[in-house]
């Protein structure tokens, strides 16, 4: 059922016929045939069986630009191509394209632009949460208890076994690398200086905040953008609820005073790991080793690794509402704001580590 | 009705959501080239009837036709063939919201026929997106940037963009004011007698009905209490039916569609 050019006229070109479907699963080859046929053309229709926009657009844009004529359309075709006459509209169908040089130039200028309004909005939303809690202290009566519990639950106790694994695992892998690099000095009893201090200073709570970045800030951040989408804080709003308040508020709470905690249970679970491999591995005895541990550690590591815990916990749970309460339209939005949210947490906390590893080295808390 | 090409036939269907019993042997058929209505509270269940018929939700029992196929238990290839002979306009549009309205358009088209270039395609999506009756600077817009109204527009240019012999209305006037919804009546009823369409049209709007449906389908009880035109229905006494279009609102929309017809 191809479409061909039947050679029935005399002078002038013979009419093109088509036969058969003239649709969309045609509408390439036809429009190769069209294009192939040389002006002035005319189309004959009355072989077509059956014909849909697709294809009345093909022969309405033959007779458009090159000034076809159509014969033999029955009424149905005729209506078809009235149609598609009818809806031929300019239409914009791409957005508007610029040059390569002043989109890069742009998309740069743009980002600069966005990093500051990110930084700027992330000072606002600080002083939005201080102000928040300055209202909450005068009225106390006003804070949501439950929601706070419930994040403990969320933020804290469920993240208890991924954690503990994580901590333990890092025990065990500082024990044996320590132990390798140290035995060629005959020195693998200082292993347990090394698993000691650094847990308890650096990777426990570290470790713990990257986990609770990854868990609890991204969901922070995907829950608020899910509910800017489907417009609860708006409604929120209007009822006269602070969405500060009634969600970033107990989120920061719970994340402040989490992560304290879960760094502790990472720096005993970290140094339940180092213990067990010292043991099977070097021979120490579980008792020497925690006899050893109370020599090694000074208190102020364990001050240090536990003052850092709640700012970082603060940072994560700022970030991740932060991001979520900035999502405007779409769904990729939460998305692209929750991996946002992440990344800048666990950028900062790092950042933050290394200020405070200056601060207390310089404060003799060596 | 005489004549009757049935392009959708369901019979007995069943649907339940745990206890709660959505429908019980419900059966329905619409003919060829008409505009169904259905009409019904709100969950009597009638988005779950599209979703049954169109295979977005299996039965607990029934037999479901479409265009003459079995729809129960197919093969996801054999629906495929029935995909592409109908449209669908969802309540919210549900157009994607990571492409924009011309890209949105192009996307069943691309996914049936990939070896269409590019300006062909872009021509097409052109036209579906006027037939859809939306502006000239929607095309490269994208469904955030969209109103109520231009979403259903660009769902309903969506629905369109195959050339589709049956197409499902859900709600498609349902938060448009009334000007943009008689404006979206007009254009279901220009493109329906001009593409040959089937609707099965999901409705609250009595000014709908009156305005475009041949036939209206009411859903009570779990079931399809009665199918007919306006004037039929209206002879039946059924409480539901009587109030539905007895009310103060299905009369001042009869009264309205009687200005308009002598207009």
């Amino acid at each position: 059922m191809a479409a061909t050019a039947a050679s029935t006229a005399e002078g002038g070109n013979p009419p093109f016929r088509i036969r058969g479907t003239l649709t969309i699963t045609r509408a390439a080859s036809i429009q190769r045939e069209i294009d192939a046929e040389s002006d002035p053309l005319t189309i004959d229709l009355s072989g077509v069986e059956r014909m849909d926009t697709v294809g009345a657009w093909l022969v309405y844009r033959a007779v458009r630009d090159r000034g076809a004529k159509v014969a033999g359309a029955t009424p149905e075709s005729q209506s078809l191509l009235d149609q598609v006459a009818e809806f031929d509209r300019p239409v914009q169908v791409h957005p508007d394209e610029k040059s390569s040089v002043t989109r890069v130039i742009a998309e740069l200028g743009e980002w600069i632009a966005e990093t500051g309004r990110t930084l700027v909005g992330l000072l606002g939303f600080f002083g939005a949460t201080l102000v928040a809690m300055a209202n909450l202290v005068s009225r106390p009566k006003r804070f949501r208890w439950n929601a706070v519990i419930q994040r403990f639950d969320v933020v804290g106790v469920r993240a208890l076994g991924i954690i503990g694994l994580m901590s333990f695992l890092i025990g065990v892998v500082i024990g044996q690398q320590g132990a390798v690099q140290l035995q060629q000095f005959g020195a693998e009893v200082y292993t347990i200086n090394l698993i000691g201090r650094i847990t308890v200073r650096e990777l426990g709570t570290l470790m713990t905040a990257i986990m609770v970045a990854g868990r609890s800030g991204s969901a922070f951040a995907a829950q608020l953008g899910t509910m800017k989408i489907t417009e609860e804080i708006d409604a929120m709003r209007t009822i006269g609820v602070s969405p500060v308040e009634a969600l970033v508020i107990p989120r920061l709470i719970a994340a402040v005073i989490m992560m304290p905690l879960l760094a502790f249970w990472a720096m005993l679970m970290s140094l339940l790991g180092g213990g067990i491999f010292v043991w099977l591995d070097l021979g120490i005895p579980p008792l020497t080793y925690i006899q050893r541990l109370q020599e090694v550690i000074p208190l102020t590591d364990l001050w240090i690794g536990l003052i850092k815990a709640p700012v970082f916990g603060f940072i994560i749970a700022l970030a991740g509402c932060f991001q979520g309460m900035l999502v405007e339209s779409n769904s990729e939005e939460v998305g692209l704001r929750t991996t946002t949210a992440v990344v800048q947490s666990i950028f900062l906390v790092i950042v933050l580590d290394a200020v405070f590893a200056v601060f207390f080295s310089s404060v003799g808390w060596i | 009705m005489k004549g009757c090409q049935p392009v959708i036939a369901v019979k007995g269907l069943a649907n339940r959501f745990g206890e709660a019993v959505i429908h019980e042997d419900l059966d329905l058929t619409v003919c060829r080239g008409e505009i169904l209505g259905v009409v019904g509270g709100s969950g009597t269940g009638k988005s779950v009837l599209m979703r049954s018929i169109i295979g977005l939700q299996t039965p607990a029992a029934g037999e479901i036709e479409v265009l003459g196929e079995n729809m129960i238990g197919r093969e996801e290839d054999e629906a495929k063939n029935i995909r592409r002979r109908w449209g669908i306009l969802f309540q919210n549009g549900a157009l994607f919201s990571t492409l924009t309205v011309a890209e949105n358009v192009e996307v069943p088209i691309r996914e049936y026929f990939p070896y269409l270039k590019p300006p062909l395609l872009d021509e097409i999506a052109s036209y579906k997106i006027a037939m859809g009756g939306l502006p000239a600077d929607a095309g490269p817009k994208y469904p955030a940037e969209l109103s109520g109204g231009m979403i259903k527009r660009a769902g309903l240019a969506r629905a369109l963009a195959l050339d589709p012999e049956l197409l499902f209305l859900d709600e498609p006037t349902a938060g448009l004011d009334p000007i943009s919804a008689a404006a979206f009546d007009e254009l279901i009823v220009s493109l329906q007698k001009r593409l040959d369409l089937t609707v099965f049209l999901i409705t609250h709007d009595l000014d709908t009905l009156y305005a475009i449906c041949d036939r209206v389908a009411v859903i009570a009880d779990r079931k399809v209490i009665a199918v007919g035109t306006i004037p039929e229905l209206l002879a039946l006494d059924h409480p539901w039916i009587q109030e539905y279009f007895n009310g103060p609102r299905g009369r001042a929309a009869a009264d309205t569609a009687k200005e308009h017809a002598q207009a």
